[in-house]
């Protein structure tokens, strides 16, 4: 594509939800995509590196600050990071407890890791859409690259690989422990025999078939959608920095309001994905008759 | 916006980080807030237990100080019951020297007087042998007499 793309509005948006693909061009051959086109083409053997990339950065501080505190718990006095620490361990641990009637020591720290991993995730939304990846095409620059193609996407969480990945994660935890706790014929006959009785067996599995697979579904989609959402909200608004004085006023006032609200947001997208996983799993282990 | 390898990728980094947690940032926290726990509800029993033993350890006061008032009470009437049966002693052994003194000057004045009178019969005797010397202004025999003289002053 060529440079002038980037200065349309579409360019733009189109611009800010490319992710920095790296994988093999039919044609081009192994290297980045200079294009969503690009990324497209290069079919399933692709990975997005800014994804990637911001997820580990953001979970590897998440375990690297609460493995840091860890190590230097103590029960007597708290100090102050160590008070932030159990103030969200306490949080995720009354979650669990309150939802979740089985024992299993995953729960918790499955729970603690997604809440404090998604909230970080969600928590890049707030940067000004602008700034990493304007940074990141002026530092690529210095090496000759057009910063027009060069693609960063900041906020993990926009990204359906990595919302999909935790959910099918939570999915195969809950398949597991449904055949752990009940065999495979009680999972089997759970999915088969309820609600209608062993007559309505189609109709059953139909049923229990779907409430299944909307499980990760929702997961994911529920966190991707809201995320993408407020995503391109920040991009549209973003877009009304190019009008004049008034309407640069008016993106400021948008895009301050809409940060504070974003707050929210994020922070009930990642307590919402910890709640249900943690319900998901309690069904998992729970008889039904 | 595509879904790829990065759906794998990404699958593993959260099994790891999940593993991770569960393995060295969970546990250490949670026992450390469980110790905790335990600690405050020691550290409250204790206090009870400390409130407990001191209003019994007031209690057990009290009544040590009563005990030694009493007691000191009882000291104090039996020294005086002792300093009034000394005191009656001491009057009752005065009485009794008092009385030995007495009889024993009583004793000495009957014997000085026994003396006395014996000594004075001697002499009235003596004299009166001389007088009978000088009355009969003759040879007498004195052993002859003297029988009769003692005799006669043994009447006085």
């Amino acid at each position: 594509m060529s440079s002038s793309e980037a200065l349309t509005s579409q360019g733009y948006i189109q611009h800010h939800l490319t992710n920095l693909t790296l994988g093999v061009h039919p044609e081009h051959g192994f290297g980045f995509a200079h294009s969503s086109a690009e990324a497209a083409d290069m079919g399933f053997w692709a990975i997005n590196v800014d994804t990637m990339f911001f997820s580990i950065l953001l979970g590897g501080l998440f375990i690297w600050f609460f493995r840091g505190v860890a190590e230097r718990i103590t029960a007597g006095v708290p100090g102050t990071a160590q008070n932030f620490v159990e103030w969200i361990v306490d949080f995720v641990e009354e979650n669990v407890r309150g939802s979740f009637s089985a024992r299993n020591p995953m729960v918790a720290p499955l729970a603690l890791t997604i809440f404090a991993w998604v909230f970080m995730m969600n928590l890049m939304d707030l940067l000004p859409v602008d700034l990493l990846p304007y940074l990141f095409g002026q530092f690529l620059a210095v090496f000759g690259a057009d910063p027009h193609h060069v693609f960063l996407r900041v906020v993990p969480t926009t990204d359906p690989n990595a919302t999909f990945g935790m959910a099918l994660m939570v999915f195969f935890l809950v398949l597991y422990y449904s055949v752990k706790i009940k065999g495979v014929g009680g999972f089997l006959g759970e999915l088969t025999l309820q609600p209608f009785g062993k007559w309505g067996m189609p109709a059953n599995l139909l049923l229990e078939g779907i409430s299944l697979l909307s499980k990760p579904l929702s997961l994911a989609l529920r966190l991707f959608g809201n995320m993408y959402a407020g995503e391109m909200i920040f991009i549209l608004i973003a877009l009304l920095y190019g009008g004049g004085v008034v309407l640069n006023l008016t993106g400021g006032l948008l895009q301050f309001v809409w940060a504070v609200f974003h707050i929210l947001i994020i922070t009930l997208q990642a307590f919402i994905f910890m709640v249900l996983t943690i319900v998901y799993l309690d069904m998992a282990h729970q008889e039904h008759h | 916006m595509n879904i790829n390898l990065t759906l794998f990728a990404q699958m593993i980094a959260f099994a790891v980080f999940v593993g991770f947690c569960m393995k060295y940032v969970w546990p250490p926290i949670v026992n450390a807030l469980a110790e905790r726990k335990t600690k405050i509800a020691e550290g409250l029993a204790a206090a009870e237990r400390g409130h407990q033993s001191k209003a019994l350890g007031e209690q057990r006061a009290l009544e040590l100080m009563k005990d030694a008032k009493a007691a000191a009470a009882e000291i104090v009437g039996q020294a005086q019951k002792r300093a009034t049966e000394i005191v009656e002693e001491a009057k009752g052994d005065a009485r009794a020297e008092g009385g030995r003194l007495v009889a024993s000057a009583q004793a000495e004045i009957d014997r000085e007087t026994n003396r006395a009178r014996e000594e004075l019969r001697e002499r009235v005797a003596s004299l009166a042998v001389a007088a009978a010397e000088k009355i009969l202004q003759k040879e007498i025999d004195v052993a002859a007499h003297r029988s009769l003289v003692d005799s006669f002053a043994k009447q006085l």
